[in-house]
């Protein structure tokens, strides 16, 4: 098991970037006023097959050739069951695929959201190729990040500079604080 | 609300300084397993203390990336540093606290931290 919904977050947009996605999108949404949080990851990567979709959730079912098991999916859709809530993905070969999960915000066995700031930001910067769409709502508060916009002021500057970095972080931690005026999901 | 604005600057004071990395034959990589076994034992802290670290001290020559599973589950987070024309070495069962030593001792006194590699550890 994942402790932290945010690093199951960081678990599946990986499968997205292993996928060859340029594009990954983070919907994170909390309201707590209606007992609901949801994630959502959309990429634009190879996509599955309808066969393969099919074993996803099944533990006894992964393409690396490097172990047997692939525990990753099966484990988001267990959190999100486990906590009242649902779990779907959808797939197209070529086009990409599409993982939602929603959970019971106040259900005791809904797992914290954990350092999402982090797991945001560890994402951006370890994949210069990859475009990250992050959007976060909270309540009726929303905030989106577009590392697209990041790069068009960049130009050819790394998101590894420090100090690009250490802005990256920052932009992401005050904007959700902004959103969500620092509540503990 | 922290805006772009800012980063426009940092771009403009960035301007010109571009272009001095180190060759990538001359770099030192370090990475971090992160697939799900890597992440559910805790990987990206580890990733993140390593990437911190190394800017935090400037190591210039040194690249943190990170990889998919390496098929050592049980072992993780395993950190793997390459030093061009060294061989490998693979830290195992690491922790933030871990990594830097790591950080002080490796990457800038050039000594393998033994008692954390997959070789020194009794398992």
């Amino acid at each position: 098991m994942l402790p932290e919904l945010s690093l199951h977050i960081l678990d599946i947009a990986e499968n997205s970037v292993r996928a060859k996605a340029s594009l990954v999108s983070i919907i994170v949404k909390a309201f707590p006023s209606k007992d609901l949080l949801s994630i959502e990851i959309d990429d634009n990567g190879k996509g599955m097959t309808k066969e393969q979709l099919a074993q996803v959730t099944d533990p006894f079912f992964t393409t690396r050739t490097t172990r047997k098991i692939g525990l990753g999916v099966s484990f988001f859709k267990m959190a999100a069951e486990n906590s009242g809530g649902h779990f779907t993905i959808e797939s197209v070969p070529g086009k990409g695929t599409k993982v939602f999960a929603s959970f019971g915000f106040s259900h005791i066995d809904r797992m914290p959201m954990g350092d999402l700031v982090r797991t945001i930001h560890t994402l951006v910067t370890m994949h210069p190729e990859t475009d990250f769409i992050y959007q976060y709502t909270f309540e009726d508060h929303s905030f989106t990040m577009d590392t697209k916009e990041f790069r068009e002021i960049l130009g050819e500057v790394s998101f590894q500079e420090p100090e690009v970095s250490a802005f990256i972080l920052s932009y992401i931690e005050e904007n959700q604080r902004d959103t969500d005026q620092g509540a503990l999901i | 609300m922290k805006s772009l604005e800012e980063l426009k600057a940092i771009r403009e004071r960035m301007e010109g300084k571009v272009g001095f990395r180190a060759e990538d034959s001359n770099m030192t990589r370090v990475v971090v397993g992160m697939a799900t076994c890597g992440i559910a034992s805790g990987a990206r802290p580890v990733l993140t203390a390593l990437s911190d670290a190394v800017q935090e001290k400037k190591l210039e020559n040194v690249a943190v990336v990170q990889t998919g599973c390496i098929g050592l589950c049980q072992y993780e987070p395993i950190v793997e540093i390459m030093e061009p024309g060294k061989e490998k070495v693979t830290y195992i069962k690491m922790t933030p606290e871990k990594a830097m030593e790591v950080v002080d001792q490796h990457l800038i006194r050039g000594q393998i931290v033994a008692k954390y590699t997959l070789n020194g550890s009794d398992l």
